[in-house]
């Protein structure tokens, strides 16, 4: 028996997401942004599900979609507002969609750390503001930190440059952002890759995220390019 | 009416003022918006590291039109280059470079900023609230820098007692560079470091809410 992780297509990989999973999206913006496993959790129809992501998605692509689609009832990032939003916009000025707004590098963390199983840390982002209303604070050194605790998820979605059979992944410059540490953060990693190569041609050195935290694989050799995709009023489905 | 905002220097000249601050081989965040105009402005003599929070540090000038990457962006989300000793990292890492103190400068936009250091730029209180990665940069740069007209579009003052709108940071600035002034935050309060040479101190304290300390 050989280890395999590859798998045919896209609808594979995702048709096990469940109604109110809680779901990571890997991606700054679209760079990383895995567009195509969303377009594939929009074919499942799955619902109240909650997102953990940098943004809330731009025209009607991806997680843009998804949000347009009704699936999403919550979501946590650091950054909802965009030029390009109109899903999440609009539900979210009706009431419609749940927002927790997460410092970026307090949500870096909390997804790291649910990965190398901390289940908390105190740091100084957020402390004296709005956002670190109702936490534990505690003083070290003289200094006031604010207690968070780690994210976990159901699911992650990443976006990937190539991957082997055994899940081992490259990235492409700053496509990598939230995809290796939201791989270690969930109970299934789902991944897209550009390509898939020969354990053989894999350079150890060269592998960022280990397959030992990927579950499932699959090739979407031609990915859309979402910016390019919006201008030319492209959406899903 | 805002007779204050065409007075005083250019968005450029408070650029300039900004990077010949900093020392050579700094590494330097730069917000997104008017502080990304200091760049433009580093003597050649020195060389400066930019760090980009989307995983990115020894960022480049935008990429060409013909050469667009929409897998290299900056923390704008507009594709950039990237600098030979240029490197690319993960989010949590970029952020440990941030929270962690090895970023030596920060600039930033501001809405508010009171004479005890505190900081409000990331919501009004209305609209879509997005924080990004502005929180972790105040706490974690060594050096926090707001780039900022003096007043509002409407003339109010920016400079305050205490702040109005939700914070950003508590007592996290070190200085700031508005078109009038450059004020360093001190345990005293607003101390004015240089002014707009055309106008007089009077007129600077009437568009400032805080009291600046001058000796």
């Amino acid at each position: 028996m050989k280890i395999n992780k590859l798998f045919n297509s896209v609808n594979d990989v995702v048709s096990d997401v469940f109604d109110g999973a809680v779901i990571m999206l890997g991606g700054f913006g679209e760079a990383g942004s895995p567009v195509e496993l969303i377009h594939g959790l929009v074919d499942t129809k799955c619902k109240d599900l909650t997102i953990i992501a940098n943004n809330a998605g731009n025209g009607k692509i991806g997680l843009g979609a998804l949000i347009g689609e009704n699936q999403v009832k919550k979501v946590i990032c650091s950054f909802a507002r965009s030029p390009k939003s109109i899903t999440f916009k609009e539900l979210y000025e009706n009431d419609k969609i749940e927002l927790e707004v997460v410092p970026q590098g307090t949500l870096a963390e909390r997804i790291r750390s649910a990965g190398a199983g901390i289940p908390g840390f105190y740091t100084q982002t957020s402390v004296g503001t709005p956002l670190a209303e109702g936490k534990e604070i505690k003083i070290f050194d003289g200094k006031e930190y604010v207690l968070e605790k780690s994210l976990k998820a159901d699911f992650a979605l990443i976006k990937a440059e190539t991957s082997d059979r055994y899940g081992n992944l490259t990235y492409n410059k700053t496509a990598r952002n939230f995809n290796p540490i939201m791989c270690m953060a969930a109970n299934q990693t789902i991944v897209q890759v550009k390509k898939i190569q020969k354990e053989e041609n894999t350079d150890p050195e060269k592998i960022i995220t280990p397959g030992i935290f990927v579950n499932r694989v699959t090739v979407v050799s031609d990915p859309i390019i979402e910016s390019i995709a919006i201008d030319n009023g492209e959406t899903y489905p | 009416m805002n007779e204050f905002i065409n007075l005083g220097w250019t968005k450029d000249e408070i650029a300039k003022k900004i990077a010949n601050e900093f020392p050579h081989g700094s590494y330097v965040n730069l917000g997104i918006g008017m502080p990304e105009l200091v760049s433009k402005f580093v003597d050649e003599s020195k060389e400066i590291i930019y760090h980009s929070e989307n995983g990115l540090l020894g960022m480049g000038p935008p990429a060409n039109e013909n050469e667009l990457d929409f897998e290299l962006i900056n923390a704008g989300k507009k594709p950039v280059t990237i600098l030979p000793g240029g490197s690319y990292c993960h989010h949590a890492d970029s952020f440990s470079m941030i929270r962690g103190g090895h970023i030596d400068y920060c600039v930033l936009g501001a809405m508010e900023v009171s004479e005890g250091g505190d900081l409000a730029n990331w919501t009004t209180g209305k609209g879509i609230p997005a924080v990004g990665g502005a929180m972790d940069l105040v706490v974690g740069a060594k050096n926090v820098f707001v780039m900022s007209q003096h007043t509002t579009k409407d003339g109010s003052p920016k400079f305050l007692k205490n702040c109005s709108l939700p914070l950003t940071g508590k007592s996290v600035v070190t200085r700031v560079y508005s078109n009038l002034a450059i004020l360093d935050v001190t345990p005293e309060g607003f101390k004015l470091k240089e002014m707009f040479e055309k106008i007089d101190f009077d007129l600077l304290q009437k568009v400032t809410e805080a009291k600046i300390i001058t000796n």
